[in-house]
């Protein structure tokens, strides 16, 4: 069984446990407290009023904007973590090449707040 | 039977039976959670292939963001309890005809081809190799910076998108 | 047979285990799964139980802050406070609202405190004691704790409330942004340390990080504040904004594991601190008897934790929109400059300079960008007071 593996077991085996662990005490509550639903104890709170329409309703599109953002950030900054672990070995001009990217990244940011993208309106 | 064996039969288990799930399920939240988990199933494949890096991306990317993203659109665009309509198109059994070929084809590829295998290469530290070679102006380095280029594209054509006009002030 | 260490006790108990197993005859591949087993079941049980003792503390901190007592009728000084609410939680109804999903209703907290506790994995608590020395520890942390940003939603939709979903929505977009300047904070490390790898990060903090990168690690401490969604960065469970946020509609034990994760949650990141910025388990002696390690790893922990108790006293609840701009306008180009500060520098500097010295020389190029960045604010700031018109009022959603 080579190194990788056993830690790979390891992690397995503790996400494992972790999700049981919690779910324990949830399922004993269940069993110790007492069980009495009834129509108007299960209603939705909404400070004292009765819920007007549906609630799964739609909302802004500045939450969904600021995921995209988060997207694309992301997935570039995840590219620079390989080119952060070879840094120490690297010559001058290929941290440059990374320079190169991070300034690109910041190009992007800098688009975006001219534009606008970045306010809550 | 390996050990080995019987954890990937189990994952890519859970990954078809999920799959299967994200399709047929009427509730698209409960289709993007059940994607979530044949996502997660992905990754450990990538695990047992000891692609670390790439598990760790795929759980950062497809469930920290992507998935996220999924259900931000779904509850965004439409009323996802109210839906009603048919989960069949008419040219069903057209389309399941065409993706037998297609599963057929790639079945008899993956038998037929002898696969070359890597020369036994030390992996100790992929993630060092993989971030050497992206700045090596002999291998990577311009598909590494065209990719930011290509994301930078991909930003603001979405935002151009997403972003509600605004009145002239 | 393992030679006894005292230094080293929780790995000889650990060997010792695996050898009385192997020597009744047991398959040694099904002895190292017992073995990973039984660390894996102790592990969870030191994260989940650490709780009961900080929220304990957390209140009496909090109240001494606000010139209050804080909890002291349980127990001497209150201690026993939390087992007091353990049980009467246990014993409370839970109640599902009508109209919820039920499955995803329970999964949401279980599934917000699961990924929190699995962060544990890939903390060094000593040099011969690591759950698991994962060569990508860094990016593993931040990809297991995006799952609870996912376990929020789950809550808040799942509960059928206007304000729950008001509240996950709020929550998922403050977490997903301020991933970005904790990722970008994280890179600095891993190139300092030349690894990914949590113990390679605290073998290369011959002089702590926190030294080498004070900007890295004080975006990093507060972009995890915002992760966990305490004060100031609550705003997604206000209370006079949107009742509670995504858990309104949980009660008994199942509001208590929300309530688990986040403190659950601010322990982990100020561990996480430690580990990364404040030289883990590193410190006198530590190297020959690795169980010192532990003691000095919780220090720093609970030193981290007081500082987010500090702020979460001290710091009124931030705006949605001042929550985005701090991130976008400030955090995130300040990680940038920050990288670009110190992958320069670190190859500038030449080779020769080693050890504090290139700490120090780090540390002075951090505090001149500090300063020109201080000197920005300044200027934006002087320019907003002086607008004749007061700025618009946020939207309220």
């Amino acid at each position: 069984m080579s190194m990788t593996d056993s830690n790979w077991l390891f992690v397995s085996l503790f996400i494992a446990i972790a999700l049981v662990f919690p779910a324990v005490p949830v399922v004993a509550a269940r069993i110790l407290g007492p069980h009495r639903p009834n129509a108007l104890k299960n209603e939705t709170f909404e400070c004292g009023m009765q819920t007007v329409g549906d609630s799964w309703v739609q909302f802004k599109i500045q939450y969904y904007i600021f995921g995209l953002l988060f997207l694309v950030f992301d997935v570039e900054s995840i590219f620079l973590f390989p080119w952060a672990v070879a840094y120490q070995q690297m010559a001058l001009f290929a941290v440059f090449e990374g320079l190169v990217f991070i300034l690109l990244l910041t190009g992007g940011l800098v688009y975006l707040w001219r534009k606008g993208a970045l306010e809550w309106v | 039977m390996s050990a080995q064996q019987i954890v990937f039969l189990v994952t890519a288990g859970v990954i078809v039976i999920s799959a299967a799930l994200v399709v047929t399920v009427r509730n698209l939240i409960h289709a993007s959670l059940w994607l979530v988990i044949t996502l997660f199933a992905v990754a450990a494949i990538y695990v047992q292939l000891e692609a670390d890096f790439l598990a760790v991306v795929q759980v950062i990317l497809y469930i920290g963001a992507i998935s996220i993203l999924i259900i931000f659109s779904v509850m965004l665009t439409r009323r996802v309890m109210a839906d009603t309509g048919p989960q069949r198109i008419p040219q069903w059994p057209l389309a399941a005809v065409l993706a037998l070929l297609v599963f057929g084809g790639l079945a008899y590829l993956l038998v037929q081809v002898p696969w070359p295998l890597a020369p036994n290469v030390d992996v100790s530290d992929t993630v060092l190799a993989l971030g050497e070679a992206f700045v090596d102006p002999n291998r990577y380095v311009i598909p590494f910076e065209v990719a930011t280029v290509l994301l930078l594209v991909a930003l603001v054509g979405s935002i151009s998108l997403a972003l509600p006009e605004r009145e002239s002030d | 047979m393992p030679e006894f260490s005292f230094g080293n006790i929780a790995v000889y108990a650990y060997d010792m285990i695996g050898w009385v197993l192997v020597s009744y005859g047991l398959d040694p591949k099904l002895v190292v799964i017992i073995q990973k087993f039984l660390a894996a079941f102790l592990l969870a049980n030191f994260a989940l139980l650490t709780p009961i003792f900080t929220i304990w503390l957390e209140r009496k901190i909090a109240a001494r802050f606000q010139d209050r007592l804080g909890p002291n009728r349980v127990g001497p000084y209150g201690l026993f406070q939390s087992f007091a609410d353990i049980l009467k939680l246990l014993t409370k109804e839970i109640i599902t609202p009508s109209g919820a999903d039920k499955v995803v209703y329970f999964v949401g907290p279980i599934l917000s405190v699961a990924p929190v506790l699995g962060i544990w994995v890939v903390i060094p608590f000593a040099s011969t004691m690591i759950g698991a020395n994962l060569n990508v520890g860094v990016l593993y942390s931040v990809a297991i704790g995006g799952i609870g940003t996912l376990a929020i939603m789950m809550g808040g939709w799942a509960s059928n409330n206007k304000y729950a979903l008001l509240g996950a929505f709020r929550a998922a977009s403050q977490l997903v942004s301020y991933e970005v300047p904790l990722i970008l904070a994280l890179l600095i490390p891993t190139m300092l340390a030349g690894s990914m790898g949590m113990q390679d990060i605290v073998l290369a903090q011959g002089t702590w990080f926190v030294v080498y990168a004070p900007i890295a690690a004080a975006i990093f401490l507060v972009s995890s504040l915002a992760e966990i969604g305490r004060a100031p960065f609550d705003i997604l469970e206000a209370e006079s904004e949107i009742v509670a946020g995504y858990h309104v509609e949980y009660s008994g034990f199942l509001f208590a594991i929300w309530q688990l994760g986040e403190f659950l949650h601010a322990f982990t990141i100020s561990a996480l601190v430690s580990v990364l910025f404040l030289g883990g388990w590193r410190g006198p002696l530590a190297d020959l008897y690795p169980i010192l390690g532990i003691v000095y790893l919780l220090a720093k922990t609970y030193f981290v934790y007081f500082i987010t108790m500090w702020i979460r006293a001290t710091v009124p609840r931030i705006r949605i929109d001042q929550m985005n701009n701090l991130n976008w306008k400030f955090l995130v180009p300040l990680a940038l400059a920050a990288l670009v500060l110190v992958a320069l520098v670190d190859k500038l500097l030449p080779a020769s300079l080693a050890g504090s010295a290139r700490a120090w020389a780090h540390f002075a190029s951090n505090v001149v960008l500090m300063a020109i960045v201080f000197g920005m604010l300044r200027t934006e700031s002087r320019r907003l007071q002086n607008l004749s018109a007061p700025a618009p009022v946020a939207a309220a959603h």
